[in-house]
Order: C-alpha cells, then sequence, then structure tokens
C-alpha cells in the first residue's frame, strides 16, 4: 500500500527530528552499542553540553524539596508580586508564593511527567510494533493500518481531544499523549524486528523450537530495547513541549500545583503587570527541550556517521 | 495543470482517491463509535446534560438511538455526508455553521505561517549551505536549534510583552480591532496589523525545521554533477544555487511542509489560545470547556478530513515538481 511513500523516504534525506516520524528505514539505529559511537559522542561538544544540562536539571528537580526556600504553595499574601530579593530570589506570584521554589518544584512534574509519558510511549510502542513485526502476514497489516491513522491526525491535536474526552487531570494528559504517541514507535520497532527476524540467531531459535512468545520476549524484545531508547532521546523534546502545551491550555495540572505549562497559564492575566511569572518558566521549558534536543542530535549523529 | 494530470497515470490517481475515502469513512465510524463506547447514555453526549426530556426524545428520533447500531450507523454516516455534524447546545446553532464561521481565521494564521516560514526557511537553509561551516552557517544553525526548541506559547507572550505592550508596536490580540467600524485598506491593514506576532510564533518553529531541511538537502545536491556543469558554463552563483541547485533539492522540503501542516494545526490551538484568535483551536478549547461534544466531533472530522485532502494533494505535487517521478510506474 505504501510503496511510493516508502520510495521517498529513502530518497528523503534525514530531516531533523525527522527519525520517529519516518517509516521503518532507520535499521542504522541497531548500530546502538557497537563500539566507537561513545567515543564519537564524546568528541560532540553540543551533545555534551546537552547531556550536561540534563542532568543538572533532572539533579535539580531531584534535589528541589532540599534547595527550595520556601514550600512552593506556601501563600504570603502580604508579598504579592514581589520583585527578586534575598527571601525570594526569583520574586513572588500573585498569591505570594516563591518563584524559585514553584520552578524548582515544577521541574519535577514537568520532567518526570515526560520521563512517564515516553516510558509509557516505548512499552505500548514496542510491544505493538514486535508483535505486529514477528507475526507479519494480517495481524501486521491490520496493526499497520492502526498506526497509519493515529499517524494522519495532528498529533497534539489528537492528544488533545482524548485529553478532553478523558477529562481534566494529570492521567488524562498521559492518556492521551500515550494514546498518540505510540504509533511512531510501533512503526519503527516493527521495522527493526523485520531486520532482526531474519538473523540467524532467532531462526536457530525457531529451529530449536522455541516459541514465539519466548522468542519475542526473550531474543528480539532485548534487542531492540537499546536502539528504542536512542529513540526515545530523540523524542523527549517533543513529549515535554506536547505535555507542557496540554498543561498551558488547562486540560491537566491543576492549581496549585507547581509545572512549568501550568504556571504559564497561571501567569496569563498578569502579563502586563509581572511578564516575569511567564518568563520564567518558558525560559525552564526552552532549557530542558533544547538540551534534549541537543543530545538526541548528537546521538542520532553518532549512530549515522555518514552525516559527517 | 494539465501537465501535472498527465503525468500522473490513472490508475494511481484512482488508488490514491479511494484510499483517502477509506480512510475517510473510517474516520467517521471512529468518530460514531466515541458516541456509543463513551460512558453513559449517548443522548447526553449529543444534547448535553441539563437538557429537558422532550429535546432528549427529539434527539434519540433523529439518531434513531432506540434502533439497532447498524441503523444508527446508516442514519449517522448519511447525515454526516448531508453536512449535517449536529446542533451545538453552546452556540445555539448548527455545527457545521459554527465551524465554518470559524475557518477563515485559522486560514488566513496558518497559510500565512507557510508562506512566511517557507521563504525564510528556504532563504536561510541555502544561505547556510552556500558557506558551509562558516559564522553564518554556524548562526543559522542556531537560531534553528532555539527555534524548535522554545514552545510557541511561551514565545507567543514573550512577543506579546514586548512588541505589544512595552513598544506597542502592535495589538494584543484578536483579529481586527472592535472598536471602529472599518472597511476596505484600512481594515485590511488592521488585520495585517492583527497577523504579524501569531504568524511570527506559529513560524518560527516551522523556519527552523525548513531552514535545518533545505540546508541538508542542498549539501547533498551542491555536489552533483549538473551543479559543476552549472558553475562551468559561467552561470551567477545565485542562478546556479536558486535556480538549479534548489529545483532538485525542493522534494523532500515539499514532503515536510505539505505533510506538516497537520503539526501547523496544532501549533495554532495554541497560538490561537495566546492571541485569543477566533479560529478553530480556539473554538475546539471553548467546547472542550464547555461539555459541547458535537462541536468537538465535528471539528474532529474537518480537521483530519482536511490533513488527508492536503497529503493527497502534497503526494500529487510531487511528479509536477520533478517529473522523473511517474507514480504509474513506480507502484509495484
Amino acid at each position: 500500500m505504501n510503496t511510493e511513500r516508502d520510495i521517498f523516504e529513502t530518497a528523503t534525506p534525514q530531516a531533523p527530528f525527522e527519525l520517529a516520524s519516518q517509516g521503518a528505514k532507520n535499521t542504522s539505529l541497531l548500530a546502538v552499542g557497537r563500539p566507537g559511537i561513545f567515543a564519537r559522542l564524546l568528541r560532540d561538544w553540543a551533545a555534551i553540553v546537552g547531556f550536561a544540562i540534563v542532568c543538572l536539571l533532572v539533579g535539580l528537580a531531584l534535589a528541589a524539596p532540599l534547595l527550595a526556600p520556601h514550600d512552593p504553595a506556601a501563600q504570603h499574601v502580604a508579598e504579592r508580586l514581589q520583585s527578586p530579593s534575598l527571601t525570594f530570589p526569583l520574586g513572588t506570584d500573585n498569591l505570594g508564593r516563591c518563584l524559585l521554589s514553584r520552578l524548582l518544584f515544577g521541574a519535577r512534574l514537568s520532567l518526570g511527567l515526560a520521563g512517564v509519558a515516553s516510558l509509557l510511549v516505548l512499552l505500548v510502542g514496542v510491544f505493538v510494533g514486535a508483535v505486529s513485526g514477528y507475526a507479519g502476514g494480517f495481524l501486521d497489516a491490520v496493526i499497520m493500518r492502526v498506526v497509519d491513522l493515529v499517524l494522519a491526525f495532528p498529533l497534539l491535536l489528537l492528544a488533545l481531544a482524548i485529553t478532553g474526552f478523558v477529562g481534566i487531570g494529570i492521567g488524562s494528559v498521559l492518556i492521551g499523549v500515550v494514546s498518540v504517541w505510540w504509533a511512531s514507535y510501533a512503526r519503527i520497532v516493527r521495522g527493526l524486528v523485520l531486520s532482526l527476524r531474519e538473523r540467524p540467531f532467532i531462526e536457530a531459535a525457531r529451529a530449536g523450537g522455541v516459541t514465539p512468545t519466548k522468542i519475542i520476549t526473550r531474543h528480539v524484545i532485548p534487542n531492540v530495547i537499546p536502539p528504542v531508547i536512542v529513540l526515545a532521546t530523540l523524542e523527549m523534546g517533543g513529549l515535554l513541549l506536547a505535555i507542557s502545551g496540554l498543561n498551558f491550555l488547562g486540560l491537566g495540572v491543576q492549581p496549585p500545583t507547581a509545572e512549568w505549562g501550568a504556571m504559564l497559564n497561571d501567569g496569563r492575566p498578569f502579563l502586563r503587570s509581572a511578564p516575569q511569572l511567564m518568563i520564567y518558566p518558558g525560559l525552564a521549558i526552552s532549557l530542558a527541550v533544547m538540551a534534549f534536543n541537543l543530545l538526541g542530535d548528537g546521538l542520532r549523529d553518532a549512530l549515522d556517521p555518514r552525516l559527517h | 495543470m494539465i501537465s501535472i494530470v498527465s503525468r500522473l497515470s490513472g490508475r494511481f490517481l484512482i488508488r490514491r482517491l479511494i484510499q483517502s475515502l477509506i480512510l475517510i469513512l473510517i474516520l467517521i465510524l471512529v468518530n460514531f463509535l466515541l458516541i456509543h463506547l463513551a460512558p453513559g447514555d449517548p443522548v447526553h453526549l449529543l444534547a448535553g446534560q441539563s437538557g429537558d426530556e422532550k429535546y432528549y426524545e427529539f434527539i434519540r428520533a433523529k439518531f434513531g438511538l432506540n434502533q439497532s447500531l447498524a441503523s444508527q450507523l446508516w442514519i449517522y454516516l448519511t447525515s454526516v455526508l448531508r453536512g449535517d455534524l449536529g446542533y451545538s447546545l453552546g452556540y445555539q446553532q448548527p455545527v457545521l455553521g459554527v465551524i465554518i464561521a470559524r475557518i477563515p481565521a485559522t486560514l488566513l494564521l496558518t497559510i500565512s505561517a507557510v508562506l512566511v516560514s517557507s521563504v525564510a526557511g528556504v532563504v536561510l537553509g541555502v544561505e547556510a549551505a552556500r558557506r558551509e561551516n562558516s559564522w553564518t552557517d554556524r548562526s543559522i544553525n542556531a537560531f534553528a536549534l532555539v527555534g524548535y526548541s522554545v514552545p510557541s506559547f511561551s514565545v507567543g507572550h514573550l512577543l506579546l510583552i514586548v512588541f505589544a505592550l512595552r513598544l506597542g508596536l502592535f495589538p494584543t490580540q484578536n483579529l481586527s480591532s472592535a472598536t471602529q467600524e472599518m472597511t476596505g485598506l484600512a481594515y485590511g491593514l488592521d488585520v495585517l496589523s492583527h497577523l504579524v506576532l501569531p504568524v511570527t510564533t506559529l513560524a518560527i518553529v516551522y523556519v527552523a525545521q525548513i531552514m535545518r531541511l533545505t540546508r541538508t538537502s542542498m549539501l547533498n545536491v551542491l555536489g552533483e554533477n549538473f551543479v559543476i556543469a552549472a558553475r562551468a558554463k559561467g552561470l551567477s552563483e545565485g542562478r546556479v544555487l536558486y535556480g538549479h541547485a534548489l529545483c532538485n533539492a525542493l522534494l523532500p522540503i515539499v514532503t515536510v511542509v505539505g505533510h506538516d501542516f497537520g503539526m501547523l494545526l496544532s501549533g495554532a490551538v495554541l497560538v490561537e489560545t495566546v492571541f485569543a484568535w477566533p479560529g478553530l483551536g480556539r473554538l475546539m478549547l471553548d467546547a472542550l470547556a464547555m461539555r459541547d461534544y458535537p462541536v468537538l466531533m465535528g471539528l474532529f472530522l474537518m480537521i483530519s478530513v482536511s490533513v488527508i485532502v492536503v497529503n493527497l494533494i502534497v503526494d500529487l505535487t510531487y511528479s509536477a515538481l520533478d517529473p522523473r517521478i511517474h507514480y504509474g510506474r513506480i507502484s509495484k
């Protein structure tokens, strides 16, 4: 069915961050784990900067209870919309809450949600993709048409619609994002599995009478996991953007919980009088996404030396 | 147009059309199932929670909710095909009318953003490729990295703070000024001034993406023999780059511009929220807030159908751009 599209995908040079949306042509991903890749990654200063910022942000998020000068939800009513001071290093918001503490605790939820979402996406995508690729035939055709159907939609809009149908809350944001994002992973994992299936060690297992379920869980999936983790890194930035976007629209995290996207939403009425309420969380999201993108770019280049 | 059609084989055209039609039918089916799989009485989904019993009876009769599932599907299918997407309680008018009223604003926003980002992205990409590894190249690349990392809702607010609130150069929201009646040129200029910030916000991400793609694509093409031949003929650098190389590098760019139309619509939801732009994205959020399910499902259908149609058009444009591509011969 997709003969034409496949022809274009092979003829199309890899676009930045197009990896996941491309078809099943990413066998270079199977190179993960070969010697030299880590060394190449270490020579890429941009990737190292990205990795360092990611580590720093995760560290700050984990240490938030130790670092935050105040309780992120504590309201100091007498000190509303204060400019930065020693007590409130980044100032306070409209309810007198410490902005720095909210940013630090917000990192936990923002990065945590993106992490959980990418883990769930990975689980669903790997499972569906592995079954589809290994089973082949009718089941494969049906699953791939479902994937085509999901990918025919604008991802964020579909996630938004699903979140809206499920109801407002963190859980429904996760459901919305995962039920849309799995599709591109499934397609890529299927491609990887198709190329793995023909390898001698799988053939040997089959000849030895190992059941298909065991072959998938013991042999196929373990070989697919490392490249898929790389893929997840490439997609982390996009997931973080999507989740904070949904939270900005007020569909997920509800006040008084601190989350970067939700903080942007909370600050909107004070755009004129206190723009810093929107500037800080915006910068935080941008910095995190940029760090993931730098790291992802580096990983992709290291895996595909032809690009150099 | 005639030359495009003649290059496409009739069989491919028909197959691609049938594929798209099947996809649209499946979408209608998904929409139908959504009504019935959602928890609770489907009549509440179609007519809201707080309607009176008489209205519920009317809706039940209209959608045949007391009949078998198959006949309900038939009733739903025929009414959708007639353009009857239901009635919005929130807006007190038919869903189709509510949606159509918002289409021009979103089209104005997205088409302007596509134009701006394609032109800017291609020019920046060509210039970056022309001076590979120079400072120009590096700064353009750095801009691209920032461009695709910043969330549009954050950029939008930043632009609002600087250009609308501090400098007072542009209005903060809406499509046109509500304070005075304007016609003709004055109205056009007013809309234009309202358009600048939202379009810039929406375009930034796509400029970055198109620029990176153009750069890679140009670098691939610039080493080829026909470029050397064009240079050897003594053509000016501009003609070599934009006349010869770019034409051959354009294919992947068109693919991405076209297939990103859906992404652009997603971005439009956020940008429309920031600038209170009266388009489809804003409508979707309002409908979500009001739990106006008929409008939501209508939007879902309209948006996905339009994405399918745009993808179809993009696929058909390939052969117009590159005469070497001949669908009839490639396919199987």
